[in-house]
């Protein structure tokens, strides 16, 4: 087991660089002293079991939720010493991939992907409309430009936030559980997409995931986060192996191990009234 | 400890939670005063919102109007005419609508239609993430969502209040003149010549672009700071109810007394 791995990524190529990080929620620790690097042009999975703080973590890099303590580091600026205006500048750089879609209700399919270059540029229409249906059509749903998202299957609402994430080309994209509810074409598909803008754009991406198998086919680094701290982290092929009991149980899917299955609680005998009748 | 003991011990704890709202809910509304010079850039958003608090809230105000100086007609010229006064109907009608009535109870029922509905609707925005999306695409949910709400109660209320007043001057006219016989000529030459355009007419509209900007700004922010759970959405239009009721009601008292 390896509770503080060394951060092995070189500081200077890393575009997030996240030192000290300690956040406590409701009275629980979520991050005790966490490190790491997110490398430029690369994917990095942030894996862990349910409610380890993967979505949290990603508040705290996009200067949605401030840390107790720690530095956030985004191409070199540090987020929680940024103004209101600064913040914005960096966030448009950014392309999040929110857990529930959260697509705007009131627009359609297309009015949500054109929402960013509406706010932020003074495109022609016509420009407008090419860049949109180019991204609904990497997301396979050009067809449904015109449909409103409450005619739309949870798949395809998340795809259609992929498309409005990948809309303005930002530097970085952060996919929050973005193979959840998709058929395996359609995950196929979404996987060939985050690996091309990758590839041919340099996008950075951090990929928050559960599904070992898809992450292992694009990821170049994966970060275990348990207990507040990183478990371990390292290439899929190398974690896959499971050499620590974190990697060991987490990858094989094993239901003995460090990573516990009920929430904390009370001895369940004592609190169904049996611990004197054993007696 | 008895529960009266248990009651005495809660009330510094939600009298100093009560003030905590206000004082957020004060702070929220200089945020959105700050937003909305960024907010006219989405002013077709403005055009959107005064259609939706204003025009789909045109039916409930034009009934009410109409019933409450029909109401108003029959009661006043049933007292007056114990004194012989009868003539002063119309008068009577038309100071208590400019002044209190028509601001007051437009204000109440906005609060009920069209307040209840920011709060839901921006609550919901809340509960499914679309806020923390607008924030994440680097668009400002005070300016775009906020801001163009709360200029368009400050728009649509005080033209609601006049056609309420209208409306119930109308009801008034039709109970007093068609139904009980008073002379047509006496109601409208006595309420015109003694009504004063500033000091009754529009020291009304004040009060209406005021409680418009209060209503709003009480909507726009228990919408905002919901809990993200359906009962947190119920709470905060209950709530948007309520405090815009309270509020409508202190405010009128405070305007009435520097506008006299």
């Amino acid at each position: 087991m390896n509770p503080e791995p060394t951060i092995t990524a070189a500081a200077d190529d890393a575009l997030i660089s996240i030192r000290g990080l300690s956040t406590r929620l409701n009275g629980k620790t979520i991050f005790d002293g966490v490190d790491l690097d997110i490398r430029r042009g690369r994917i990095t999975a942030i894996m862990g079991p349910s409610g380890t703080g993967k979505t949290t973590l990603m508040r705290h890099i996009t200067g949605q939720l401030a840390p107790d303590a720690g530095e956030v580091i985004v191409d070199g600026q540090n987020v929680w010493r940024l103004g209101r205006d600064a913040l914005f500048a960096l966030r448009e750089k950014i392309g999040y991939l929110f857990q529930n879609s959260a697509l705007l209700t009131d627009y359609s399919v297309f009015e949500n992907v054109a929402f960013p270059l509406r706010q932020h540029l003074k495109l022609p229409e016509e420009l407008i409309r090419n860049l949109v249906l180019t991204k609904l059509q990497a997301v396979g749903l050009r067809g449904a430009a015109e449909l409103m998202p409450s005619e739309l299957s949870g798949g395809m609402m998340r795809r259609v936030a992929l498309a409005r994430a990948i809309v303005r080309d930002p530097m970085l994209i952060i996919y929050d559980e973005p193979f959840v509810g998709l058929d395996p074409v359609a995950l196929n598909q979404i996987l060939k997409l985050i690996r091309t803008l990758n590839e041919t754009l340099g996008v950075t991406s951090i990929l928050v995931a559960h599904e070992l198998a898809a992450v292992r086919q694009i990821a170049d680094q994966i970060y275990l986060l348990a207990a507040g701290k990183i478990a371990a982290h390292g290439a899929p092929d190398e974690l896959a192996r499971g050499e620590t009991p974190w990697t060991k149980q987490f990858f094989t899917g094993a239901i003995d191990g460090p990573v516990p299955f009920q929430y904390p609680a009370p001895d369940y005998a004592t609190e169904l009234g049996l611990a004197g009748s054993r007696a | 400890m008895n529960a009266r003991m248990r009651a005495a011990g809660k009330i510094p704890s939600r009298f100093t939670e009560g003030l905590a709202q206000i004082g957020a809910c004060g702070i929220f509304g200089l945020q959105v005063l700050v937003a909305v010079p960024r907010s006219l850039r989405h002013f077709r958003e403005t055009i959107r919102q005064v259609w939706f608090v204003g025009a789909m809230s045109l039916v409930i105000i034009m009934t009410c109007g109409l019933f409450v100086g029909m109401v108003l007609g029959l009661q006043l010229y049933d007292v007056l005419s114990r004194f012989g006064a009868t003539a002063a109907s119309g008068t009577v009608v038309a100071f208590a609508l400019y002044r209190e009535l028509g601001p007051v109870v437009t204000a109440l029922l906005f609060a009920g239609r069209a307040g209840t509905s920011i709060t839901a609707e921006i609550g919901l925005m809340r509960a499914t993430d679309q806020i923390d999306a607008m924030e994440m695409m680097a668009v400002d949910p005070r300016a775009y969502v906020v801001a163009p709400r709360f200029l368009a109660g400050i728009i649509a209320m005080p033209l609601l209040a006049c056609l309420f007043n209208a409306l119930a001057i109308l009801g008034a006219h039709g109970v007093c003149v068609s139904w009980l016989g008073m002379d047509n000529g006496t109601f409208w030459s006595n309420m015109t010549s003694n009504i004063d355009v500033w000091k009754d007419v529009i020291n009304g509209v004040w009060k209406s672009v005021a409680f418009g900007a209060v209503c709003t700004l009480i909507a726009t922010f228990q919408g905002y700071t919901t809990a993200p759970t359906s009962e947190g959405v119920a709470y905060a239009t209950t709530r948007t109810v309520v405090f815009s009721s309270i509020a409508t009601l202190a405010l009128d008292f405070v305007m009435t007394a520097f506008l006299m």
